[in-house]
């Protein structure tokens, strides 16, 4: 019997919400999204803790600005460390550079052992930076994680409304709530939405400055994206109490 | 000491599995430990044992009884199969392979072909092998 699974529940007790933030596809801007999230969501003196489940491409440590050597402590369990006022946890401690090439047994197990294993303080938010696709991970976070809501992303690009409205249908289906679908890289020219749920619609623009600004978290607090995500945060915080 | 960790994980199953077997106490509790996680035993007894002594009476005079397993590697590309051995790992590699067993397919390569594309067969980590009981 895997001991695993009876603990995880135990170990996301401290935690008052969490925040899955996904979109089906690659490329669409999930991690800048999440990890600007727990940003703008720590500024605002909230508890918070990012977790980054895109093992095959974790990136949220390069947003963050996580500076080499910086490791877990061991304290009955694994403690993140805390970065930027955001208690951080990543596959990245473990693997550095490195690529991890795991079949979907093995991206099952390291969720569950990382779940089973890593102690959080008392959080008001974890945002959960999720991988593309609607595959394991996916899978077991929507299973093993305490009443996940998720944050949606795409683009304004048909590509991504194709793909990220089959996450949607699969969501609305297993009766997970979705606090918001943000329409992320907007710019001026493109065509007006259309297809989803206007309620739950917001967007963020395609920010000329944002790259610069990638790595250093004072700076991307300060851009144009980071100043319209507060207004996104501001409007589904309380979505995420009902 | 993430040894506490699972420790903690294995009495919660343990008190899990005791309730769906209908035990009104357990006596033995049998962990297999799988060698790719490199526990250390001793940690981990104590641990257990510190748990033990302050959860419910359920499972409180327990005994642990330990089970270790050689881990085996199988190449799914030339079906090669070799043994865990930690000779050509660095500590820093170990050590990340002890809290997720699964960065071993980062480090190790299958020994004939090289490829990461490789099962763990047998070894990979703590697992709760049966409990004895009183109804």
């Amino acid at each position: 019997m895997d001991p695993r699974i009876a603990i995880i529940s135990e170990r996301l007790k401290p935690i008052k919400k969490i925040i899955a933030v996904a979109a089906g596809k690659g490329g669409v801007g999930k991690s800048t999204v999440a990890t600007g999230l727990a940003l703008v969501l720590a500024e605002m003196g909230y508890r918070v803790g990012l977790l980054d489940l895109d093992f095959y491409g974790p990136s949220t440590h390069v947003i963050l600005g996580l500076s080499e050597g910086i490791q877990p402590t061991e304290e009955r369990g694994i403690v993140p460390p805390t970065v930027h006022g955001i208690e951080f946890m990543s596959i990245v401690y473990y693997t550095g550079k490195n690529p991890a090439p795991l079949r979907g047994s093995d991206l099952t197990n390291a969720l569950i052992e990382l779940l089973a294993i890593t102690r959080w303080g008392e959080l008001d938010f974890l945002i959960v930076d999720m991988p593309p696709g609607l595959g394991d991970t996916t899978l077991d976070a929507i299973r093993l994680l305490k009443n996940p809501s998720f944050l949606v992303v795409t683009t304004p690009s048909r590509i991504a409304y194709e793909t990220v409205s089959k996450l949607i249908a699969l969501l609305s289906e297993l009766n997970i709530p979705i606090l918001g679908i943000i329409e992320n890289m907007r710019r001026p020219s493109d065509r007006a939405r259309s297809a989803f749920d206007m309620r739950l619609g917001e967007e963020l623009p395609f920010d000329e400055g944002l790259e610069d600004a990638l790595g250093d978290p004072e700076r991307f607090l300060q851009t144009e994206f980071a100043r319209r995500l507060r207004e996104v945060a501001l409007t589904i915080i309380p979505r995420s109490r009902s | 000491m993430h040894e506490w960790a699972l420790a903690e994980a294995v009495i919660a199953t343990a008190k899990r599995a005791a309730h769906e077997q209908n035990l009104r106490r357990v006596t033995e509790i049998t962990v297999k430990l799988g060698e790719l996680q490199q526990i250390e035993r001793e940690i981990f007894a104590f641990a257990l044992e510190h748990i033990l002594g302050q959860e419910d009476p359920l499972v409180r005079g327990a005994k642990v009884v330990f089970e270790t397993e050689r881990a085996q590697f199988r190449c799914r590309v030339c079906h090669f199969e070799w043994a865990f051995e930690t000779e050509n790992l660095s500590s820093e590699i170990t050590e990340a392979i002890h809290f997720i067993p699964e960065i071993a397919h980062t480090y190790m390569r299958c020994p004939r072909c090289h490829s990461p594309d490789f099962e763990v067969i047998a070894g990979r980590g703590v697992w709760l092998a049966a409990l004895k009981g009183e109804e």
